[in-house]
């Protein structure tokens, strides 16, 4: 017995399914520099695009005079919006229902906008080209507050639409006013603050940032006029809605256009908008009849691409004396940008952001969110989150921190104390969700005993006493946070882009011998998908994970999906993944039934084979039923094993995670060390350990950034003060901590294999525990709250407010 | 990021540079690693027409030690700085601040010649040869010249090398004692917040016999302070000393408001950053 049961185990690590912390497949060519990205791309004739921009935040265009340029040897076109006008293509729609200028068009609106677009022979040609077009500028008063938008004196900065008084989300109240989205119960809320007997309020920022991904944004247009096919390759995080919008755009059959991400150097949201190099890209291309490659720099991609949160919320939670919560209150000024370019579910202009009640049974809830252009770039994409999921969660990780304030209790203590309890799931949430699982109690607990909380709590109330008595300028920080996300968007029926439901989809092909290639709606950016998608298959149809190829990304073969960005992949495209495995092991039952000359109920799958009931010697392999779909005519069964399963969630999964964060702080210097990072994870079942580690560490590298130091900073003429590396803080190994990851694994009840995805929890988690580390060690000494972010200036500037420089 | 064109020309020895930069006169400049100047061309900052690269010129890369003088030719990387166990026997500051400077990718390009002669405040030796009193050595159309670093710096990229001259060689006595080069920078790769270079001589009676200091980025030049140095030099080093020496020192700074913070900020990190490193180099002596 123990022999064959040797065997079941030996064929199921054979698999490298589930579960397995088998290698990445993708980083053979990454290490060796062997990838192939869009700037790679080299076709015969190439021609390239690059940018005129705007210096000005807020200006009118006079005149543009490209005759200089256009005289330079080797300049082919310089296109204005007065050239893309007659195409209808001077003007883009934005993946929220505003659109954006393709070309300026009038006037500017951000410093960096796109103002004319130089074709030339190579690139070098089309810099030198870039400084000779002259550009006549009337500048305009300029709007970087967004509590200024609305004020008599405001500049009207969208004159396209001042008169529209309702959007694409409602009505509009004043011109620079985008959208009001209310969620939950407005007259309950106020009522519970007006009564309750505790009531903590906050404004609590957001600041803008920025994904910043290695690989910056580009495109490759190649128009072949002779059969009128359109090729695109582009750093895509949603390659088939891309071919989707280029079609309704440019009026090209939508079988005509092939679009083709190929490997992406990191996306983190900052890749799944449509920018104007995209269409000037394939404009240029239709016009002079030769491959348009466009590829931005670095200051061009942090200074004109989407950017990430820019969010100020107002909080208020009320409570009992004793610390039991009883509603959460939040207004926010979410500032847009000059165009509303956000990435979110068209029926969610604020994304998710209603999941601000976060881990905690809040009875009564309202939030509101206010969206304000101004004169910055747009964005307000999901940077490593789902939509608006970070800044939810940062806000709900420091009311309950501004809570425990007010309370005088501790915080670790408040969270349990108000944890949506095990037996509570599925949990309807006062704002409206149904969280699927989760065993908060256990996760947060686990975590308090790993870090030692309680000695903890004790070093540090010493330390405030030295510091105190003058022995000691250091402080230290324990940040807490219990986040709950929500990911996997999402069910058609509530969740689409561009009218897109944001289902997706996996095909799948067994080869003859018995190998396999499956294609997906999705594509890796660095995920390590054709790792982890060929392991879910491994363990559904029964062939090793090396023996599955993983194809995603391009829109002439694979099948039609919503792209890779909120966490939605594992959730979405995974268990499309699973769900066509199990068409192909339901196909397979029938052809092992018939070459065992038994019943179909009279076997059972193990591992890799059906298996006649009560005789395990009589069975027949994947493999062996593979080949004989080819090679037999099987009565009642078409040749062939192949299977497509497009996967509409009917919920979205609810991941969550508990983060501790302990921090020595120079008060002086304001210079930080974080000490430890504990981070728990519970992402549902686990595909592989080790890839969902090095998301672990990554998410949270990204957070540190965010919470240290990390910011699109503006000054009051508009003008981007952060637009390099040398100012905009990107992690090395020098400034990340040593990470310590540990897990609990609660399965999502809906998800074909339980997952719940995982590469976003660390951001979204990791930024208030850094923040609140901080908060927390100048609590003490009086402090409230500080916003975000803490480099040294500020932290210095903190405790410089508070008296701690004597 | 983008350079303008330009026509690259490569010496092979010092007058054949300098013939170049009188040849091509205002049009030129002259680029050692180019770790400033390729980006403030990248960003069309600057766009000099002709780059004399003076990286095929061998007989400015070396260190020697001999005698108590240190020489280092004017394109030695920072990464041979570090490298070179003699120049940390002469002088183990080099080392310490060399090593406190971008990230060892820059460090294989970056020169010690670069980063003293370009003016940048934001550089870190040129702190560093005013602590140790170099002198940097001219070469230009009329012969050669040397200049004490301590008086080299008038403003920001405003130096006393003529346009038409090159700086070729540091030289500087061989030290003893205490040392320390005490930098806050809010990353890898960026200059300092604040930085202060210290030497300090301990006699065998527990005097302090020599002192010198001298503080990075926090004016438009690297700033040598002479009334600190004294006051240590004269008063032995003590908690009351040191304060009084860092109280000296900062009367002396004139920080701007950057993304590093604003000027009031900086004032207070750097007399901690003084102190600090103050009491590291003593602790050496």
């Amino acid at each position: 017995m123990s022999a064959t049961a040797e065997t079941v185990q030996d064929r199921k690590a054979a698999l490298k399914g589930l579960g397995t912390s088998r290698k990445r497949v993708e980083d053979a060519r990454f290490t060796q520099g062997k990838g192939n990205y869009v700037d790679d791309i080299k076709l015969p004739d190439m021609l390239f695009g690059d940018f005129v921009r705007s210096q000005h935040a807020h200006a009118r265009v006079i005149s543009i005079d490209t005759s200089a340029a256009m005289a330079l040897p080797g300049v082919v076109a310089v296109l204005t919006a007065a050239d893309l006008e007659p195409l209808n293509l001077h003007w883009m729609p934005t993946l929220a229902g505003d659109k954006q200028m393709v070309l300026a068009d009038g006037k500017v609106l951000f410093q960096g906008q796109e103002v004319a677009f130089v074709i030339a022979e190579d690139r070098y040609i089309a810099a030198d080209a870039v400084d000779l077009v002259q550009v006549k500028y009337e500048e305009l008063p300029v709007l970087v507050d967004p509590f200024k938008a609305e004020l008599p004196d405001a500049p009207i900065l969208r004159e396209d639409i001042a008169d529209a008084k309702e959007g694409a989300h409602g009505a509009r109240r004043h011109p620079n006013h985008i959208f009001t989205w209310e969620q939950g119960d407005k007259p309950g809320t106020e009522a519970i603050l007006s009564e309750a007997p505790v009531v903590a309020e906050e404004m609590v920022y957001y600041h803008r940032t920025h994904p910043c991904p290695m690989e910056t944004c580009g495109s490759v247009a190649s128009m072949d006029k002779v059969n009128g096919k359109l090729t695109l390759w582009g750093t895509f995080q949603a390659p088939h809605v891309v071919r989707t919008v280029a079609s309704l755009l440019s009026g090209i059959a939508e079988h005509n256009i092939r679009v083709v991400s190929p490997d992406i150097g990191g996306g983190f949201g900052n890749k799944v908008g449509v920018y104007p190099g995209y269409v000037c890209s394939i404009v240029a291309s239709i016009v002079t009849g030769k491959p348009v490659k466009w590829v931005e720099d670095r200051m061009e991609n942090l200074s004109s691409t989407a950017f990430a949160r820019d969010y100020w919320m107002n909080g208020k939670i009320a409570a009992t004396e004793d610390g039991k919560i009883l509603g959460l209150w939040c207004h926010t000024t979410a500032d847009h940008g000059a165009f509303d370019a956000c990435a979110d579910p068209t029926k969610y202009p604020a994304g998710f952001m209603n999941i601000c009640t976060g881990s905690y049974d809040i009875p009564t809830a309202y939030l509101a969110v206010d969206g304000i252009y101004t004169n910055k770039a747009p964005g307000g994409v999901a940077y490593r989150c789902s939509f608006r999921v970070t800044e939810a969660a940062y806000f709900i990780e420091r009311m309950i921190e501004v809570l425990a304030i007010k309370l005088n209790m501790d915080a670790a203590e408040l969270r349990a104390k108000n944890f949506i309890r095990k037996e509570q799931f599925p949990y309807q949430s006062a704002l409206g969700w149904e969280y699927d699982s989760g065993d908060y109690h256990t996760a947060w607990n686990k975590a308090l005993e790993a870090v030692g909380y309680k000695e903890l709590r004790e070093e540090q109330a010493k330390q405030v006493e030295e510091f105190k008595a003058g022995n000691t300028r250091k402080l230290m920080g324990i940040g807490l946070c219990h986040f709950t996300e929500i990911v996997g968007a999402g069910p058609v029926k509530n969740c689409d882009i561009l009218g897109m439901g944001m289902f997706d989809s996996c095909e799948i092909r067994i080869h003859p011998t018995g190998s396999a290639l499956a294609r997906l709606g999705t594509i890796s950016q660095g995920q390590g998908h054709a790792t982890t998608f060929a392991q879910i298959l491994a363990t559904e149809i029964g062939i090793s994970a090396d023996d599955i190829t993983i194809e995603e990304g391009d829109t002439d073969t694979a099948p039609y999906g919503l792209g890779t960005y909120g966490s939605r992949s594992t959730p979405v495209a995974g268990a499309a993944t699973a769900m066509a495995g199990r068409k192909i092991r339901a196909k397979a039952q029938m052809i092992a039934a018939y070459l065992l000359e038994v019943h179909d109920n009279d076997i059972e799958w193990e591992v890799d084979r059906f298996v006649v009931k009560g005789a395990p010697e009589r069975f027949k392999t994947m493999k062996e039923i593979a080949f004989a779909s080819y090679t037999q005519a099987i009565p009642g069964v078409e040749p062939g094993l192949e299977a497509v399963s497009y996967y509409d969630p009917p919920n979205m999964t609810y991941p969550f995670g508990a983060y501790i964060c302990v921090m020595d702080i120079d008060v002086d210097t304001g210079v930080s060390d974080v000490r430890k990072f504990y981070a728990l994870d519970d992402c549902g079942t686990r595909i592989n350990p080790m890839i969902i580690e090095g998301q672990v560490h990554g998410g949270l590298t990204e957070a540190l950034a965010i919470a240290m130091g990390q910011e699109i900073a503006y000054d009051e003429l508009g003008n981007i003060k952060t637009g390099t590396l040398m100012d905009f803080f990107i992690p090395t190994s020098w400034e990340t901590p040593n990470y310590q990851t540990d897990f609990t694994e609660t399965p999502s009840p809906h998800h074909p294999i339980g997952a719940k995805g995982v590469g976003e929890s660390p951001n979204v988690g990791g930024v208030p525990a850094f923040s609140n580390a901080i908060n927390d060690a100048f609590r003490a000494f009086g402090l409230t709250h500080t916003h975000m972010p803490h480099d040294h200036w500020r932290v210095w500037k903190t405790a410089n407010k508070l008296g701690l420089h004597g | 990021m983008i350079t303008g064109n330009f026509e690259y020309h490569q010496p092979s020895s010092v007058p054949e540079a300098l013939a170049l930069l009188s040849d091509l006169g205002d049009e030129a400049r002259v680029i050692a690693g180019g770790h400033s100047l390729i980006p403030t061309m990248k960003l069309r900052l600057a766009m000099p027409e002709h780059l004399i690269d003076l990286q095929g010129i061998k007989e400015l890369k070396n260190i020697d030690v001999s005698n108590g003088e240190v020489r280092i030719g004017a394109m030695t990387t920072q990464a041979e700085l570090i490298g070179s166990d003699e120049l940390f026997q002469a002088a183990p500051i080099i080392r310490e601040t060399a090593l406190q400077i971008a990230d060892p990718q820059v460090r294989y390009m970056g020169t010690i010649g670069g980063n003293v002669a370009n003016g940048d405040p934001g550089n870190d030796m040129p702190a560093v040869m005013q602590c140790l009193d170099a002198t940097f050595l001219l070469q230009g159309p009329d012969g050669e010249r040397s200049v004490a670093a301590r008086e080299f710096y008038e403003a920001a990229y405003f130096t006393a090398r003529d346009e038409l001259e090159i700086l070729t060689e540091i030289r500087f006595s061989a030290c003893e004692g205490g040392y320390s080069y005490g930098k806050q920078k809010r990353k890898i790769g960026d200059y300092a917040t604040a930085a202060a270079a210290v030497l300090l001589t301990k006699g065998a009676d527990g005097s302090c016999t020599a002192a010198s200091i001298a503080l990075t980025n926090l004016a438009d030049t690297p700033l040598y302070c002479a009334d600190a140095s004294s006051h240590l030099q004269s008063n032995g080093v003590s908690e009351d000393s040191i304060a009084s020496a860092v109280a000296s020192a900062m009367e002396q700074i004139e920080p701007v408001d950057d993304n590093r913070g604003p000027a009031e900020f900086k004032k207070h990190a750097a007399a901690i950053i003084l102190t600090s490193t103050i009491r590291q180099a003593w602790a050496r002596a």
